[in-house]
This record gives structure tokens, sequence and C-alpha cells, in this order.
């Protein structure tokens, strides 16, 4: 056999096809084979992903990551990941699933699909558990503390009734000591945010009342991996109807999974 | 690209500007007259040294000249509701700039009031004045007279410092200036018609501050 220009050709395609072709395969059934999910979490982002005190990763989203894991009975292997560099983790094939407080949007669904939500992540307005407030005419009167600049200054300033006072602090820590301090009735922030301050002040732990602007946090899947997908979701709805998912978000967010999620 | 400046965004919210300076000059004039006149006390107690109170003033005027302003104004607007004393943000205000104007002038008077020779008081006393005759017209006059720049300054400087009280939503002509950068993220032409806003009134309470001192101060003995 010689080596002719139209042979050499069919090699290289022949061997393009062979390296593309794990692009194809179902990853599901690679997974299950290895006996181990790989998924990208974030380590600098709690309560959702950190390092906790034995320098192993721990957070709402390394729950969740153990959650599948179990259910498709293989070894979890965690990569830490941080805002930037996790899509492309994905992409390049180094992990199976992107577990990375992942929120969705036109960009994003272009280069990967996404799951069901699996846990809230919103701006909102927070007060007290008894504070009688479920629309935005009932901020009629009151006073809310907000970070002045913020995406929930700019939204709640659209929508607030004119008899609502804004009041605008510098940073987050001055506009959440205006709430701890009974400055304020209420606190425009997000619901990480209200986790931090149920942390350090139980005492006066903000509800949720309104919420301003909503992006719940997804698992990223690679492209044409419709099994994969398929079987998170699947397990993803099962463990909101058995309370799993819930019990992860009222661990680490103070709060039980949404209904509307 | 050479950055475009258009001050258009800013000079569109030119009402919220002009509230805001009109609030600070409003918190300047309660908090001199009220400041003023707090330290008009302290002085007279630090120089005739009645007891307890030019000790008590003497503490309170070492506490408050060696203390930052914004530590000052955050303690009584975020720490004091923890005693249960809530004050809101043009209270908490007023009060830090009084309690701070008031321990300046405090010093500033005293050294007025020192100045005054001892031959001076001994006249009024020959001339059968009264108590009230003689602090008026021998002591607090004279005093004031002496030490009328300093005062004034320092009520310049209190005015200028009032930018602090942004911090806790002082709704004064800072506040307004943020607010407004950070809608239109026209930082430069912002805080540029800020600056000159603040000129301008260092500027009128200094020709007023003069204007007060010939008439009523240092003139007409």
């Amino acid at each position: 056999m010689t080596l002719t220009p139209r042979r050499l050709l069919t090699a290289l395609f022949a061997s393009l096809a062979i390296g593309v072709s794990p692009a194809f395969a179902d990853g599901l059934a690679d997974i299950t084979e290895r006996g181990v999910l790989k998924v990208a979490v974030p380590q600098d982002f709690p309560p959702f992903g950190s390092v906790g005190p034995d320098m192993k990763p721990r957070g709402l989203d390394i729950d969740a990551a153990q959650l599948l894991a179990d259910q498709l009975a293989v070894k979890l292997e965690l990569t830490p990941v941080n805002s930037t560099n996790r899509i492309p983790f994905l992409t390049t094939g180094k992990v199976d699933l992107v577990i990375s407080s992942l929120g969705k949007n036109p960009e994003r669904e272009a280069v990967i699909d996404f799951s069901a939500a699996y846990a809230p992540f919103y701006l909102g307005v927070f007060g007290p558990e008894d504070a009688a407030i479920s629309s935005l005419d009932d901020l009629d009167g009151k006073t809310i503390s907000v970070t002045r600049g913020s995406i929930e200054d700019i939204e709640l300033s659209k929508v607030a009734p004119k008899g609502a006072t804004l009041k605008r602090f510098e940073d987050n820590n001055s506009t959440i000591a205006a709430y701890l301090s009974n400055q304020v009735d209420l606190i425009a922030n997000g619901n990480v945010v209200m986790v931090a301050i149920a942390e350090r002040n139980p005492k006066r732990v903000p509800a949720m009342k309104i919420k301003l602007k909503d992006s719940p946090v997804y698992v990223g899947v690679n492209k044409n991996e419709t099994a994969l997908l398929e079987k998170v979701n699947a397990i993803l709805s099962a463990g909101k109807a058995d309370g799993t998912l819930s019990a992860i978000s009222e661990k680490w967010l103070k709060q039980p999974l949404p209904a509307d999620l | 690209m050479a950055y475009q400046f258009d001050f258009i965004p800013v000079l569109a919210n030119a009402d919220l500007l002009l509230q805001g300076a009109f609030f600070t000059l409003c918190l300047t004039a309660i908090g001199t007259l009220l400041g003023v006149g707090l330290g008009i006390i302290g002085a007279v107690m630090r120089a005739w040294r009645i007891k307890p109170f030019s000790q008590l003033f003497g503490l309170y005027v070492e506490l408050i000249r060696n203390t930052p302003f914004i530590v000052q104004l955050f303690f009584i607007f975020f720490g004091l509701p923890a005693l249960g004393v809530r004050m809101n943000e043009w209270e908490a205000a007023v009060l830090a700039m009084v309690i701070n104007l008031g321990a300046y002038s405090t010093e500033i008077i005293r050294a007025g009031i020192q100045a005054i020779p001892s031959g001076q008081l001994e006249a009024a006393a020959a001339l059968a004045m009264n108590r009230i005759e003689i602090f008026r017209h021998v002591v607090l006059r004279p005093a004031l007279a002496k030490v009328w720049p300093a005062l004034s300054s320092q009520i310049i400087i209190v005015m200028l410092g009032s930018a602090v009280c942004s911090q806790i939503s002082t709704e004064e002509l800072s506040f307004a200036a943020n607010f407004i950068q950070s809608r239109n993220f026209r930082a430069f032409e912002t805080y540029l018609v800020t600056t000159l806003l603040y000129l301008a009134m260092a500027i009128l309470i200094r020709q007023l501050l003069a204007w007060v001192g010939r008439r009523f101060v240092v003139g007409g003995r």
C-alpha cells in the first residue's frame, strides 16, 4: 500500500472522527462504566460552595452533587472552579456536570444545556416574619434599606410605590446594619446575604416578602447529552418530591425550596 | 477613545443636587446654632473651672476631638438603637454635628475667654456692672471677637464634614451626588458640579459669618 495523498486524507479524517467521537458518546454510560461522577463546584461562594475547616469543599452545590452521585450509584469527584472557568471545564470534557450556582441566560444556553432548577437564588425584599407584606402596594409607608446602585436598588426604585421610603447605603454592611438596628422596617438584598444575617443574628432573621429578580441555579450539562440530562432531571424531580432537595436548601439557605421552583 | 464629557445627565438631576445643597445648609445652620451654643456653655465652665462641669466638659472635649466624626455618627445611628435610643438619619446627623462642633468650639471660645485681661474684668466690676452685664459685654463678646476667624473656619469644616452623613442615608448634597453617580455613572461630571456647589456654599457661609462678625460681634462695641 502506498501512501497516496488520498489515503492520507482518509486516514486523517478517520482519526479525527475517532478524536471527536467521545462528544457523541453517551455521557451517562461513561459515568456508570467509570463509576465516578466528575462535578465542577464553587469553592469561593458560600453557602453554595466554600472550603470547610477540614479543607474539604462544602456547601449546597456539593450536597446537590453528592445527591446525584448517590442516585447514580457512583463515586463523586469534585473539581473546584470559579465563575469564569466553570463552563470551559464542562465543554472541554474535564467534568461531567457543572453544579456551581449557575444561572441561566441565552448566551450560556447557546453553549450548554441546563437541567431543572435545584436551588433558589434571587433578589428580594425581606423583613420580620410577622410583617404582613405580600405585594408591592404593602410597601407603602414602609422604610426599606438598600445598597445604593445595586441591582436591587435599581429594580426596587422602578416598582416601589410612592409612599415607600428607600434608604440607600454605601455598602451591604451598612444596609444590613440599618436593618438589624431597627432603623428600617425592611431590607432589599439577595437571599444568600440573608443567610449570612441569619447565621450572625438569629433573633431578627429576615423572611422573604417580595421577589424582585429571580435567577435560580441549574445543573449545567454538555450539549447532546440527552440521556444524562434526562437522568439528572429525573433525580432532581424525585429529590423535590421526597423533600431531599428542600432539606439541602434548609441546611444551607435556611429556607425550604420555593414551591414554584 | 477619549472620554466624552456629558453634563446633561447631571443637570437633568439639578433638582436633586439643589435640594441636597439646601439640606446641607439646613444641617449646618442648626448644627452651628446649637453647637456654638453648647461651645459657649462649655467654654465658660472650662475657663472659670466650675465644678463638676469643668471636668465633664473636659472629658467630652477630649472624647470628641480624639475620635473620627464618622465613628461618632455610626455610633449614634447604628449603635444607640441597641440601647433603645432610636433616631432617624436627620436627628442622628444633627446630633452628631452639634456634639462635634460643640467640642471644638468649647476649646476655641475658651481660648478667647482666657485671653481677656483680668484688668478688664476688674474695670467692669469697678463700674458696678452686674454679673450678666459683665458676662455679655466684657467676657463673651470680646472673647468671640478674638476667636471669630477660627470659629468661622470650624463652622465651614463642619459644613464640609456633613458630607459624611450621606453614609447613614441622610439625603444631603453628597448623598444626592452619590445617588446621581450610581445611576448615570458620570463620576467626573457629577462630582465636578458637586465640588463647585460645595465651594460656592463655603464661600457663601464665610461671607455670611464675616458679616455677622462685623455687625454683631467685633464692631459696635
